[in-house]
């Protein structure tokens, strides 16, 4: 398959690139962008594949500029920088990395929760200032049985709610339907979802109807006393005003995976002692990123073997 | 009871001083301490409790010069402050403030856990520092799945447990004796336990058995890609075998609440990235703290109303 062309949109793994150049013909975006511009229709008909992640996907530009594509092979579960409505019209394939990151991104989000309330990055601070010596820390807030309410009860919606019921939190969530076999409290309305829980998490997928879904309003249901998560995407939320409500103390907390405009944070929120902020690590520990890789790999052999793909979604 | 003296030892909790001030004839040891020493000589027969926390609680020299001493009420669930064989001897109560603090310090752990695995902290000064523009953080390592070894499955041991299972850990434990009615794979030899876990996590009490019993071949046995998790007592561990495993990368990390020497904690380790440093908080919660603190009155008006029904602990089978 040494003549097969696979396109990878920028880096994201060395060990995936390493395993694409072993099989493949690989061409790498970020290598080409300039001073060439036209370097995708220089090579253009020996790709076949392409493989990309959460920053830069295949979007309806680079579709039309590769006449031959029959597969994205997404290194990421999200699928918002893939332009499925072309995928799908053109016949090509989509496959993502379902399942082997949900245990990852819902340890961080429950991570993320247990390090806001206890304040434990501002401890860790505080310890090495050498401070302690002129006198105790002080009180932070309990995390076990706080109420809890997810939005997405998806793979890693559910994950994060069997860790948290260890907590002896109780679980609530709002998606877009109720979801069957399932105990936990449905709130049809994400507003009242916030009223009702201390600690909120995103973890739904990134569509049109969820731009902004954590917006205005839902942070001041939320309140000064309610804690944010999120582990989903940026646009989830509207970040100026999940900034001003923090500033103002208008929401007690937040723990932050993603932000609007990665890789750059609002500069504001980096004197705050009630946040922690992470750079987009959901899914990046050793162990996951070579999962993920490897089904990126399985899944471009099986198709290009002519053999079922392991996680389609096209 | 406002003629009944009570003895605090130091400052723990201003909701508890205002209680106590309102129910009882509050002595505060931190404001008598100097230029007069001999404080308790001097209101020594009006005190009949004391309320101690982990770190100054009843040893024998406060209990003999106290001589109508009737109970130490203290501020924490660890005893290793208060002398309990002299209590024992002279007919003196201990109550502690058992199983309202559990919570609190099994999520600290699981906290410290997650945050040495993921490098929460590291990444939170990344981020706060701007470089994320100058390229990725790189990779941590996963927590759920791992080995979970824990000494000590009492209360907190236990909760330790339940939440690391719903991360799909294995748990194994070293005790005194085995445990019965649970599942967990026991290990009779703590060096044994190390070795087959991934992550370890010291919970049991601070007793003369346990003192250091996490030493240079426990934390060999854990190893270069293990981690120590110590939210029990500073002692436990053998800090400076614990501090050159770190330096010299004999051990994979460690998240520690307590140290030998509090408030003093090793300089060597604050420039490593793969540890997580926090101040004693394990029970320190708006939350818990209001617990405790009702705990320990509620114990001494048991006692001092002749009532049943204290959080007592047994010292003679000392819990």
């Amino acid at each position: 398959m040494n003549n097969i062309g696979v396109l990878m949109t920028c880096p994201m793994s060395e060990y995936l690139e390493n395993q694409l150049e072993n099989r493949f013909s690989l061409f790498k975006l970020w290598n080409h962008s300039s001073p060439k511009p036209d370097f995708l229709k220089t090579h253009s008909s020996s790709i076949k594949a392409v493989v990309g992640n959460t920053k830069i996907g295949a979007d309806a530009n680079m579709i039309d500029s590769l006449p031959n594509m029959e597969i994205v092979a997404s290194y990421s579960v999200g699928l918002d920088k893939i332009d499925l409505g072309k995928c799908k019209e053109k016949g090509i394939k989509v496959t993502n990395t379902p399942d082997v990151l949900t245990d990852d991104v819902a340890d961080l989000g429950i991570g993320l929760a247990l390090a806001v309330l206890r304040k434990m990055c501002v401890c860790d601070r505080f310890v090495r200032s050498g401070n302690w010596i002129n006198g105790d820390f002080g009180l932070a807030s309990k995390f076990s049985g706080k109420s809890v309410g997810i939005v997405g009860l998806g793979r890693i919606g559910s994950a994060i709610a069997k860790r948290a019921e260890a907590f002896n939190c109780s679980i609530s969530y709002h998606s877009r339907s109720k979801k069957p076999n399932t105990n936990y409290k449905y709130y049809s309305n994400i507003v009242d979802l916030a009223a009702d829980c201390q600690i909120l998490f995103v973890a739904c997928a990134l569509t049109e109807e969820t731009h902004h879904i954590v917006n205005r309003k839902v942070i001041d249901a939320l309140g000064p006393k309610g804690i944010l998560i999120n582990i989903g995407r940026g646009a989830h939320v509207d970040e100026p005003e999940l900034v001003s409500a923090l500033l103002e103390g208008r929401l007690g907390g937040a723990g932050l995976d993603v932000y609007e405009n990665e890789p750059n944070v609002p500069e504001q929120l980096f004197s705050l002692e009630n946040i922690v902020l992470v750079p987009h690590v959901g899914s990046d520990t050793e162990e996951t990123s070579k999962a993920m890789a490897d089904l990126v790999i399985s899944n471009l052999e099986a198709h290009f073997k002519g053999m079922p793909l392991l996680t389609p979604v096209l």
